[in-house]
């Protein structure tokens, strides 16, 4: 018992001599939570790319003695209890000092209560539903709502069809994309025909498509995550011969992801999609991104708008330790998210909003084409400039 | 049969000085590990579960697949009566939670107890699936895949506040905890558990010799989901969220494994188990964020391969390794 109890007090001697050594080197730590295991392991990684390109390509933008550390962990998918295990563990173990990451609305969700008490700036870098931002004070968004692709959708839609069909993921942010698109496209003076809810977890996407096909739309609406889902709808929608049937594709544009689109054969060809990134975009500042990213990943990886929404979040902290002169505060973090801007982001102009710190940026209609034998998301108008989350207008007035 | 090997009606019930190790343990890590409490009382919530699992996997023998339906059922039970009802007392939470669990547990053991073997494994196993798609669809009482927020525990006993560090948590899922133990203990050693033994080892001759072996069986299926449920509770309210992953069959499954880990049927399995199961997965998914699962494989693979009847089964015959060593 003795030589046990002296192992444990010497191995946290130790632990305790490492911290100290780490205080001393004025490194920032980043708790990153995100998905590197399981079925959408994919999300995870091509997150961690964006933000690494970011870091290798502004390192000396830091204040002079800076260094940055990652404190990087695994919450498997939509996992809520999981990842607020892991925020209070990067809280209170690891010390870290701002939090981002946050692929899944549930997971950002479970954290809120965290950063409140904890006084942790967090950036979310991908999750999506409205509400988030409302559930503490210390959140601030650079990612999207679906309200923000989806209420254009509807409008864009209205304008062409009059009866559509909905399908969308049963979760936070395939709710926001059901509500924004039929309050539009109703607004709009089109009918829905239907609508249908798809398990998030493992789902079987040919019923649910069969049941928008027997509806018979003019247009099916759906929302799935971006990611490997987002080829299995398109795979369904192909093998049951929608387009054939005459039936129109359409959604955020989490329905074509640039990183999925390869992996979707011909089936995604015409269909259009709102959202505001797309990896085929001409905007030299996405030139620039998409070239430096092909240098470091190689000619075939593609990022997505998640990989943006990364290289974006980390510009929003790099930011705001600049602001703050490498002395992280809470509140002054606050400050410094509520003032961000940046004009010259690969997507364009964006900002976030000081009000609800909630993400403000163009929405561009796209259509899926061929360009040089690949597919690929071509922008062909902007319809929504600078548009702040609709929600959050909508239930202001 | 080793000596860390919680007997039945016929061995000695006295409390041995190794009985005491998991406890002295669990207080030395309070006061060295204060960073660490969190992940204690995550291990305390799951040794628990592994527990009540123990109990009818160990003990009356049977193989269940769908454990984590009574786990969730309790962890919903507390997150919906303060989510929805704003009952927020722990200890009243966690009575509650083990009532519906246990009712839940006769009502379904009623069903799934007239068969054996595969077809009991089959139906557990639907049973778990039921019950994440009821917790999945009644998203106005269950928050849906969305998760239950907004969940406000009040002080235990009205004085210790749950805090970002984790010490109230922990020191109340380890008196929760002991209790419990304390309970499972007695149960083993009494002649109820003399016949749960009979039951898994001979059926038919419990049936021959007049034991209600159907009534039995209810009783202790019963009785493990309402400790399952007061698990369950206990995750809730040191997490203060739920999300639909407390009912799924991942959970189920990796209970088992968890078990299987610390050897079946010998109440301190449960306990090296998740243990060692969840120490090791919070320092794999620490060094390799994106590879972690290899390295909890490759750890079950060895032990299913080289450690027959789990950790416990390797201290057992290193212990009596030893022994021998100093007779000869």
């Amino acid at each position: 018992m003795k030589s046990i109890r002296t192992l444990l007090t010497l191995l946290m001697a130790g632990a305790i001599g490492l911290f100290h050594a780490q205080a001393f080197a004025q490194t920032i730590k980043i708790g990153v939570i995100n998905t590197y295991s399981g079925p959408n392991a994919s999300l995870g990684d091509i997150m961690d790319k964006g933000m690494k390109l970011y870091m290798k390509q502004n390192e000396k933008r830091l204040p002079p003695g800076v260094k940055i550390e990652l404190v990087i962990r695994d919450d498997g998918g939509a996992n809520p209890d999981k990842a607020k295990q892991l925020a209070q563990e990067l809280i209170v173990r690891d010390k870290v000092q701002i939090l981002t990451g946050l692929i899944w609305t549930p997971n950002a969700a479970a954290i809120a209560p965290l950063a409140t008490e904890a006084k942790l700036p967090v950036v979310i870098m991908n999750a999506g539903t409205s509400s988030i931002t409302t559930m503490s004070p210390y959140f601030a968004r650079v990612s999207f709502t679906l309200w923000q692709s989806s209420f254009p959708t509807g409008t864009w839609a209205a304008k062409k069809y009059k009866r559509a069909y909905i399908a969308v993921s049963d979760f936070g942010p395939g709710i926001d994309a059901e509500n924004a698109f039929e309050k539009a496209f109703r607004d709009g003076g089109g009918e829905i025909v239907g609508k249908v809810r798809i398990p998030l977890a493992n789902p079987d996407f040919v019923p649910f498509i069969q049941r928008a096909k027997d509806a018979k739309p003019e247009v099916l609406f759906a929302f799935i995550p971006a990611g490997p889902q987002a080829t299995q709808i398109m795979k369904a929608y192909n093998d049951l011969g929608l387009a054939k049937s005459g039936v129109k594709f359409i959604g955020p544009g989490d329905l074509t992801p640039d990183d999925e689109l390869p992996n979707m054969g011909d089936a995604p060809l015409g269909v259009y999609t709102v959202h505001h990134y797309s990896a085929a975009s001409t905007r030299p500042a996405n030139k620039s991104f998409i070239a430096a990213w092909k240098k470091e990943y190689g000619e075939k990886s593609t990022p997505s708008f998640m990989s943006v929404g990364a290289w974006d979040g980390m510009d929003a902290i790099y930011q705001l330790i600049i602001d703050q002169k490498g002395k992280i505060d809470g509140d002054q973090s606050m400050i410094s998210l509520r003032g961000y801007k940046n004009a010259n982001s690969p997507r364009g102009p964006i900002s976030i909003d000081p009000l609800t710190r909630d993400i403000v940026q163009n929405e561009y209609l796209r259509e899926v084409r061929k360009v040089g034998g690949k597919l690929a998301n071509v922008e062909i108008e902007t319809v929504a400039t600078a548009i702040k989350d609709p929600w959050k207008e909508i239930n202001k007035k | 049969m080793g000596n860390l090997h919680a007997g039945g009606y016929s061995a000695n019930a006295a409390l041995r000085w190794q009985e005491s190790l998991p406890w002295l343990v669990a207080i030395a890590a309070f006061f060295l590990l204060p960073e660490f409490l969190n992940l204690g009382a995550r291990i305390l919530i799951f040794i628990l579960f592994a527990l009540s699992l123990d109990l009818i996997v160990g003990y009356a023998g049977i193989v269940t697949l769908g454990h984590a339906a009574f786990f969730g059922l309790g962890a919903y039970t507390a997150g919906i009566l303060s989510a929805r009802a704003g009952i927020n007392d722990p200890l009243i939470q966690l009575v509650a939670s083990g009532v519906t669990a246990g009712l839940l547990g006769v009502v379904t053991g009623a069903i799934i107890l007239r068969t054996r073997g595969l077809a009991l494994m089959m139906l557990t196993l639907a049973i778990g699936s039921i019950c994440l798609e009821v917790a999945n669809k009644a998203s106005s009482l269950t928050g849906g895949a969305d998760g239950l927020a907004g969940i406000t525990i009040a002080p235990v006993l009205g004085q210790f506040r749950f805090d970002l560090y984790g010490k109230t948590s922990y020191l109340y899922c380890l008196a929760i905890l002991f209790v419990c133990w304390w309970f499972v203990r007695r149960l083993v050693y009494s002649p109820f558990g003399a016949s749960l033994a009979g039951i898994r080892e001979n059926n038919l001759r419990m049936h021959a010799i007049g034991a209600p072996v159907y009534l039995r069986m209810l009783a202790v299926y019963a009785i493990s989901a309402a400790l399952a449920g007061f698990a369950g509770a206990l995750l809730t309210q040191t997490s203060q969220f739920v999300g639909l992953n407390v009912v799924s069959f991942e959970l189920s499954g990796e209970m088992l494994v968890m078990l299987i880990l610390g050897g079946v049927g010998r109440i301190y399995g449960a306990f090296a188990g998740p243990a060692v199961y969840m120490i090791a997965q919070d320092q794999l998914a620490k060094q390799f964020p994106e590879y972690w699962y290899l390295g909890i494989g490759s750890l079950l693979v060895i032990v299913v391969l080289f450690a027959k009847g789990g950790v416990l089964g390797l201290v057992d015959r290193m212990v009596s390794r030893i022994g021998k060593g100093r007779r000869s």
